[in-house]
């Protein structure tokens, strides 16, 4: 499959002859070369985890996280372009509180979900669109713009977003788990991988139990696909940054305790050497 | 009669109305009197509004504020409720309506119970008096701060939820815990057509709406089928059934 454009691949508001944006699939490779993530949801609630590349030996380990908090009950951990990512944890922290003073209850992760999926696809649009904090219903503002656009001339030039997110959250309706892609396409899931080796990590989440693990298991399950996946030879050192939020931690998103990750990872490395023994 | 009747002063409820939760779920209680100073404008008023299919909210005070506040809410829940794709909780009704009200405070001046069932946490009453506060109670009777009431209310208004008042030592005595449904609404009933009766601004008839997990029902006391409360009279025929209607003048 060629995956040159030639010519309709110049902007993101060009569809191209087959009916692909080109812009839109280029931004899902800059997720594909990122690190993987991989999220799985557990009968008592979600597991994150994400392969830290490090670019250098110079940084601080547990600098540069990938894994964000979004609001009490649910976080987010990123793929592809930091900053990019930066935006939308940044957006959909701003939806969560701002929903919670708005209704006085938590944010259901399911309208976060479709909150950040929104804005997501929002920004593969030509417009320059201009957010306010307050604002929450992105569709009647656009509306707006499209008449002050056309008649003040402002155009700005707009990329999607290069980073895939998976969203993980437990409120009222029990743990729920999210991935939305650089095109603004957001599904719910039970296991979900992006990233460099996310079709082996795919394949490793469907061998799971998943129905009956709990998160605490899921945490050394994850750490070891993580490990798994990891290609030595391409990529040199890397990070494994882990979070939960299940009943365990009261419902809340927090980082895996330290004594738990350590269990994870040195169940992950013995899991790893007995592979290279057969 | 000294007093200059005011025909176009606002039309305040002084109201009685009143919350209460059940096993099981909610009644809604209230009297039926509006009125304009001491004229009463309509005799049998709704004070109990419909906010989504499983929220009501009774209200008290100026009609004006809150039936406005009644409609901005009911519209925000309409929203809510189709972009979450299942009916709003009432502490999100509750919220939305604390919010209008506090940040409001300065021109609105209605205190409103909020009660409904949802499939989360059942049957619940929340109070929203004057200022803007929001308090889940199992049981609310109008206004809890009277005080600031009488600071900014001149003569001519009627306090709104003034007949709750009446009502404090009432439940106290009568209220418990986990009634059922026939309970309660026997409940709401005796103590609104109590405080009918001591309250000059409540007055016409009772209605009631319980809401429970099978879904609404509404229904109406009139005021000659209450019961009467100490030194009350029987209802006088008028003169005009017993003599018979005159006949017209031949000019």
């Amino acid at each position: 499959m060629s995956s040159i454009g030639t010519g309709y691949d110049l902007s993101v508001t060009t569809f191209s002859p087959d009916g692909r944006v080109f812009q839109i699939e280029y931004a899902a490779k800059a997720v594909d070369n990122s690190g993987t993530v991989i999220g799985i949801k557990c009968k008592d609630g979600i597991v994150l985890g994400v392969e830290k590349l490090i670019a250098s030996k110079m940084m601080l380990p547990g600098s540069n996280r990938r894994i964000h908090s979004v609001h009490r009950h649910s976080g987010m951990a990123v793929a592809g372009l930091a900053a990019d990512g930066r935006q939308i944890v940044a957006r959909t922290k701003s939806e969560a509180t701002n929903y919670d003073s708005v209704y006085g209850e938590p944010i259901p992760v399911k309208e976060l979900a479709e909150r950040v999926a929104s804005y997501v696809h929002l920004c593969t649009l030509y417009w320059w669109l201009r957010f306010s904090e307050t604002d929450s219903h992105y569709h009647f503002k656009l509306y707006f713009f499209v008449f002050f656009t056309s008649i003040t001339y402002c155009w700005r030039f707009h990329r999607p977003f290069g980073c895939g997110v998976i969203l993980g959250g437990y409120d009222r309706d029990g743990p729920q788990l999210y991935m939305v892609e650089p095109s603004g396409v957001s599904y719910r899931y039970f296991g979900a991988a992006i990233g460099k080796g996310r079709q082996a990590a795919k394949t490793e989440i469907e061998k799971l139990k998943l129905t009956d693990m709990t998160c605490r298991q899921g945490v050394i399950e994850v750490a070891k696909i993580i490990y798994g996946v990891h290609d030595e030879a391409k990529d040199k050192d890397f990070e494994l940054e882990m979070s939960w939020v299940c009943d365990e931690s009261n419902r809340q998103h927090q980082k895996v305790p330290d004594g738990l990750l350590e269990e994870a990872k040195a169940a992950a490395k013995a899991a790893l050497e007995e592979m290279d023994a057969d | 009669m000294d007093q200059k009747m005011d025909f176009n002063a606002p039309h305040s409820m002084g109201t009685t109305i009143i919350g209460v939760t059940y096993n099981g779920g909610v009644v809604l209680g209230a009297d039926s009197r509006t009125s304009t100073g001491v004229y009463v404008a309509n005799r049998a008023s709704d004070k109990i509004t419909q906010l989504t299919d499983n929220v009501y909210v009774c209200r008290s005070g100026s009609a004006a504020d809150s039936q406005v506040v009644s409609d901005y809410v009911r519209y925000f829940l309409h929203q809510h409720t189709i972009q979450l794709g299942q009916p709003a909780t009432v502490k999100v009704a509750a919220n939305l309506v604390r919010l209008l009200s506090y940040n409001n405070k300065n021109f609105l001046e209605t205190g409103l119970i909020v009660g409904g069932w949802d499939k989360y946490e059942g049957g619940q009453i929340y109070g929203v008096p004057l200022g803007g506060t929001i308090v889940q109670q199992p049981f609310a009777i109008g206004e809890m701060e009277d005080e600031i009431l009488k600071n900014h209310c001149s003569i001519e208004h009627c306090f709104p939820g003034s007949g709750s008042s009446y009502l404090y030592g009432f439940f106290d005595q009568a209220w418990k815990e986990g009634m059922t449904k026939d309970e309660a609404e026997d409940l709401v009933k005796k103590a609104v057509s109590l405080a009918i009766a001591r309250d000059g601004a409540s007055g016409g008839v009772v209605r009631t709406v319980i809401i429970n997990s099978e879904g609404v029902t509404r229904n109406f006391y009139p005021g000659d089928q209450l019961p009467l409360w100490h030194e009350e009279l029987e209802p006088q025929n008028s003169l005009l059934d017993i003599l018979g209607a005159p006949e017209p003048m031949n000019i």
